[in-house]
């Protein structure tokens, strides 16, 4: 039997990065942008972050101001996959380029900036430091509420986070409602799945791309930052975040773009992503745990079949998903 | 009279490269009034009610909304003065709900309860049954119109224009339509409809205002006018066109068609019962006004639709052959070469990412046993064709798109008729194209006829269809109207039967 | 951008007619050289080095010497393979992102075969067995999505991606059942001693074979797309599948072949990663150039001869990137923000190619410009 108490808090904390990431791209998506560049946003905003907090620490020396050490790496992390958002946007929106081709070449670039910064940063810099470990900033990430550890089972399923989890699920309930109930999420909606009828609404198409895809990334930056700050625990290694970017597009797929069941989701993702270390399989069998890793990917896609066989327009993906939107191929 | 001028359009004139859509028009709108806009197809009618719903922009004229000089730049502006179209293709977003789409591009705070309220009011005062909580696309045509509409009223606008609205409505829910609009019309709004429809004018217009080739001709008070006074005026004098018309040789049934019903996707009946047959060394003309099931009766024939109901057989020398649940690749398996001019050329007939030999390829590429396609004999009658049919063109290895819509026409007829067909089906074969092209067109088909092809052409130009057609079916609402003999055709009278099953007036 | 708030606006984009050739090759030259420029520059900044010297390592690293020239070429030729494999789907509008998935699996079957099949057979069998093995499980991991396209329209981009993870699960799953020694998480070099499945070397030299396999793929699929019926139709079932219906063609079954023959080539190349270069097998054996291959085929306009040149410039840089980190004691993934740089202005000026830009002047008329 596997030990629910310290089985669900470990998901939760694999469930977060991809929660930012899965809420991010359904933004992006819901304005008919298919971002394929997520996995780079999200190291890019890792990195940002961490460059971020490794100036900071470097320059005061132990002695650091818990605001700042939280304020600076976040406010790095926003601005990096700000500026990616804005690159994705600038070329499939403003040039109409093609978006598979444009996201797949973020990726490239993003993973590649992340892993150059993060192998690269110590040398750059001079610094006399042996790596990357950001522990005093990730102290402040990961600190959780003081009593949350005298409440027992309650306080480790759920106090036990640093604030950046209880971020996730906010923004991604906010999404959620505003997608559904405000102006600005139907208009959203009729973007991605219309352009053609938003514009003639006399909604800017161009505007609400740009907003929505910017905002998009930001968010799954963070995703990024939550990673290495509070998970990682500051410390910053090569291709430890991994595959968790595709991970939070097919989030996407299986959640049907609605980011409020992105939170049960990403945490049965985060779930099945370390089941293998609570189902015995025994020394012989090591092999099983490959097995498990590869549930979620099975899962999405066969969501994504029955979806398209069912054939229900709620579950479908945005009608415009992938396509550039010209106002004279009307 | 001044006050009462809800609209006035003044000289207005738009031209899209060189074709004149509107020709100094002149046009004038009353409150409480709902005005027909009549015209044959190509008239102009939709083109001129866009400028004033901001869609295009004029190139000469002036709009006055309620005796004031306005700028329509964008549908925005048009909303803004109370002016709200309803189009043909409706602009609604399928997954959304009827309320949602009618508060889409509005300002303020959403509340969707406050909207739908706002929905039964106007559904209330107007007589329109619409849930505001259905999804469009669980929607009949008749309902996303009707979401249209109130979509425009919602939004205040006081001069509603609805393009073609009873083309997609069934006779019950036109009643239902007109029933409203009498409603409106009350409220003192400003209406105009456009159509074709003899009937419907006389059955709900106050006045009526006739558009032909661009030109304003003239309006009227629908009750000082009837029927044949506005087919006249629509249709015009009969204008001789001097295409020359063999008497037919030997005709012979070829292609003959029995009950066919096609309904399309959304479930509309597009041809209803409709039988006919086509000779071999005879153009039988299909008149019609557009979206009667033209395109559907010559896609049923060419393999490409699926029918509910009836039969094509396809009659050789020595038997006969069913053409029905085919498609177009079994067709000309078995033998029957039949060739098709598709309306839509450059998305149908054409790849215009393709050079000339490689559309030639598109009915050729299957030849022989090799792995590889054959590109000789295409480049071969690329050649041929720019030659023949004088097909202005950089090279044949010019992509198609480039070509004007007359070359166009020229690359694809050329080589539908290259096979050597026996029935040639042909839809608007002449439509945007220059006089010297068409007669170039025409003079094709003639060929086809005097070769014993059985021709089915389908025009929109009443003038050709009588000069060139040795019988001519009237279309009306995907019934057939009648078959009339093209040398003694009355032009008249099939404008008349293009509008009411049989011609006569029983309205 | 066409400012909308304004009455009449300043700027009006519309698309070209087409362009002559020498102007469209000429924006992508003016990219590429634009980019080169920009790379040097963030070079500079991160070393402080400079440009002459820069561009010199980089020219080292990918030819500095004859071993380098040959890894350099044969690198090229698996991405040049790649990126062919896709590109009869991209042109029939399918968006094949699955070659990474497609290539693996190709490389598992054929490490299947000779882990369990070596020394059991003679070469002479056991490489035509492998041939085929791995040419099969690379068509089939593409028959999926494309089945799934063809029957229920299944969103491809989206399916191709999953499988790629599938299939990278798959061969982790493999490399634990197979490790050697027991716990390492590796296969390590397979059949050492005996060489039993190895892909022989041509003419002493192991890098020929890849290279020569694709030249032949190269001109088999220019002469395929340019000139074969198949070819032809899936240009036609790409371009308008309107057209394709209208004369017959039976889209489904396009669909169905092209991914088949798409994945046959995948399924190759993961065989001469395993069986011809690593003789081994791990996750990464393919390095994202699955991926990498999408943006080759795309910036080469699905044409196999200027994806020669594509493959060749990105390797270029990468090698010379590579070069430059050792160099200066930096990440190798200094290689991948220039590939970034170069591909994202490479994309970028398509927009020019495209479309043109007319700036109106205050009385509406319109006057050209580029």
């Amino acid at each position: 039997m596997i030990d629910l108490v310290s089985f669900i808090p470990r998901a939760v904390v694999q469930g977060i990065p991809l929660l930012y990431g899965c809420t991010g791209e359904i933004l992006t998506e819901k304005s008919g942008n298919l971002n394929l560049g997520i996995p780079g946003v999200m190291y890019v905003g890792a990195i940002s972050g961490v460059i971020g907090s490794f100036f900071y620490e470097q320059s005061c020396g132990g002695n650091i101001n818990g605001f700042f050490a939280i304020a600076i790496p976040m406010l790095c992390c926003l601005i990096g996959s700000l500026l990616m958002g804005l690159l994705y946007c600038f070329l499939t929106v403003t040039l109409r380029a093609n978006q598979n081709v444009t996201g797949l070449a973020m990726t490239t670039f993003g993973v590649g900036f992340g892993n150059f910064f993060g192998g690269s940063l110590i040398k750059l810099s001079g610094s006399e430091v042996p790596s990357i470990a950001l522990s005093a900033t990730s102290s402040c990430f990961s600190k959780s509420l003081p009593f949350a550890g005298k409440l027992g089972a309650f306080g480790k399923l759920f106090l036990s986070y640093g604030f950046l989890a209880y971020l996730a699920i906010v923004i991604a309930l906010v999404c959620s409602y505003v997608m559904k109930k405000t102006r600005v999420g139907l208009h959203l909606r009729a973007v991605g799945e219309s352009p053609n009828t938003a514009d003639a609404a006399g909604i800017n198409v161009i505007r609400y791309k740009y907003v929505s895809t910017c905002l998009g990334c930001m968010i799954a930056g963070l995703g990024g930052l939550y990673y290495v700050m509070d998970y990682a625990c500051g410390v910053w290694s090569n291709d430890a975040f991994g595959d968790r970017g595709w991970l939070a597009i097919a989030l996407v797929i299986f959640t049907i773009w609605r980011p409020n069941v992105g939170i049960f989701s990403s945490i049965l993702f985060g779930g099945l992503y370390i089941l293998y270390l609570y189902i015995p399989t025994g020394m012989d069998h090591m092999e099983l745990k490959e097995i498990y890793k590869m549930i979620p990917y099975v899962v999405t896609l066969i969501v994504l079949i029955l979806t398209s066989m069912r054939n229900k327009r709620e579950n479908q993906p945005p009608e415009s998903l992938g396509l550039g939107y010209f106002r004279e191929e009307r | 009279m001044e006050s009462k001028a809800a609209v006035t359009m003044k000289n207005i004139t738009k031209t899209f490269g060189s074709v004149v859509a509107n020709e100094k028009v002149n046009l004038e709108i009353n409150k409480g009034e709902i005005l027909a806009l009549l015209g044959e197809n190509g008239s102009g009618k939709t083109t001129l009610m866009n400028m004033l719903s901001g869609i295009y922009f004029p190139d000469e004229g002036q709009i006055f909304i309620n005796g004031k000089e306005e700028v329509i730049a964008s549908p925005k502006d048009a909303y803004e003065l109370g002016i709200g179209m309803v189009h043909q293709h409706f602009k609604l977003v399928d997954v959304l709900t009827a309320a949602e789409n009618i508060t889409l591009g509005q300002q303020g705070k959403l509340n969707l309860k406050e909207t739908t309220a706002k929905i039964k009011e106007i559904c209330d005062k107007y007589g329109f049954d619409v849930d505001p909580n259905k999804k469009i696309y669980d929607m009949s045509v008749s309902e996303k119109q009707t979401v249209e509409i109130v979509k425009v009223l919602y939004r205040g606008a006081n001069i509603l224009i609805l393009d073609e609205p009873t083309a997609v409505l069934t006779p019950q829910e036109t009643e239902k339509l007109f029933h409203v609009m009498r409603n409106m019309k009350e409220d003192g709004k400003a209406i105009v409809i456009i159509t074709h429809k003899m009937h419907e004018v006389e059955a709900i217009s106050d006045r009526v205002a006739v558009l032909r080739k661009g030109q304003y001709i003239g309006d009227m008070m629908t009750k000082d006018t009837n029927a044949a006074e506005m087919t006249n005026m629509m249709v015009g004098r009969t204008v001789s066109l001097n295409i020359k018309r063999e008497k037919p040789v030997d005709p012979k049934p070829r292609i003959k068609v029995e009950h066919l019903t096609v309904k399309s996707e959304e479930g509309i009946v597009k041809l209803d019962d409709v039988s006919f047959t086509a000779n071999s060394g005879e153009i039988l003309g299909i008149a019609g006004i557009s979206g009667c099931g033209q395109k559907e009766l010559l896609e049923a024939i060419a393999g490409l639709q699926k029918a509910e109901n009836g039969s094509v057989t396809f009659i050789s020398d020595e038997k006969a052959t069913e053409l029905l649940g085919m498609d177009p690749r079994k067709i000309a398996d078995m033998g029957v070469t039949l060739s098709f001019v598709p309306e839509d050329r450059l998305g149908m007939g054409l790849v215009g990412n393709m050079d000339l030999t490689n559309n030639m390829l598109l009915r050729s590429f299957r030849k022989g046993k090799s792995f590889f396609a054959d590109r000789k004999a295409p480049k071969e009658l690329a050649e041929t064709i720019v030659e023949d049919l004088e097909v202005v063109t950089p090279g044949i290895t010019t992509p198609v798109r480039r070509l004007s819509g007359g070359n166009v026409q020229k690359v694809l007829v050329g080589r539908e008729i290259s096979s050597a067909p026996t029935v040639l089906l042909t839809a608007y074969a002449v439509r945007g194209l220059d006089i010297n092209s068409a007669y170039t067109i025409y003079d094709l088909i003639n060929q086809q006829k005097e070769k014993g092809v059985a021709v089915i052409f389908v025009g929109e130009d009443l003038d050709v269809l009588l000069e060139l057609s040795d019988r001519i079916l009237v279309l009306c609402g995907g019934k057939v109207s009648g078959i009339v003999d093209g040398p003694t055709a009355d032009k008249n009278q099939v404008g008349m039967m293009m509008t009411q099953i049989g011609g006569q007036n029983n309205g | 951008m066409a400012k909308t708030e304004n009455r009449e606006p300043f700027i009006h984009i519309s698309k070209r007619d087409v362009l002559p050739w020498y102007k469209s090759v000429g924006i992508r030259a003016i990219a590429i050289i634009a980019a080169l420029i920009v790379c040097a520059i963030v070079t500079m900044v991160l070393t402080g080095d400079n440009p002459i010297s820069i561009y010199a390592a980089i020219f080292k690293g990918a030819f500095g010497s004859s071993r380098k020239t040959w890894v350099t070429l044969q690198n090229m030729s698996i991405l040049l393979l790649i990126s062919l494999a896709l590109t009869p789907a991209f042109k029939m509008r399918f968006w094949n992102i699955g070659g990474e998935g497609q290539v693996l699996i190709g490389g598992l079957a054929a490490a299947a075969c000779m882990i369990c099949l070596g020394g059991k057979l003679p070469n002479a069998v056991l490489i035509p067995i492998m041939v085929v093995a791995s040419i099969a499980a690379g068509a089939f991991w593409a028959f999926i999505p494309a089945f799934l396209k063809a029957k229920w329209n299944t969103n491809e981009t989206l399916s191709t991606l999953m499988m790629n993870y599938i299939g990278i699960q798959l061969v982790a799953f493999f490399t634990v059942v197979w490790e050697v020694p027991k716990g390492s998480g590796k296969i390590g070099i397979i059949n050492q001693n005996g060489n039993e499945g190895w892909l022989p070397q041509i003419a002493g030299s192991k890098y020929l074979l890849t290279i020569i396999v694709a030249v032949v793929v190269t001109i088999a699929m220019f002469i395929y797309l340019n000139y074969s019926k198949h070819g032809y139709e899936l240009t036609v079932v790409g371009e308008s599948e309107q057209t394709a219906r209208y004369v017959g063609i039976k889209v489904p079954k396009v669909i169905i072949r092209t991914m088949l023959l798409s994945g046959a080539i995948c399924g190759l190349v993961g065989l001469l990663l395993v069986a011809g270069i690593n003789h081994t097998i791990t996750t990464t054996i393919t390095d994202g150039q699955g991926f990498t291959a999408v943006m080759v085929s795309w910036m080469a306009k699905f044409n196999p001869i200027f994806m020669i040149f594509a493959s060749f410039l990105i390797v270029f840089l990468n090698r010379g990137a590579g070069e430059i980190s050792t160099a200066f004691g930096l990440n190798h993934s200094f290689s991948d923000i220039l590939t970034g740089i170069i591909l994202f202005f490479i994309i970028g000026c398509e927009f020019f190619i495209t479309y043109k830009i007319n700036f109106r002047k205050k009385n509406g008329k319109e006057e050209k410009a580029s």
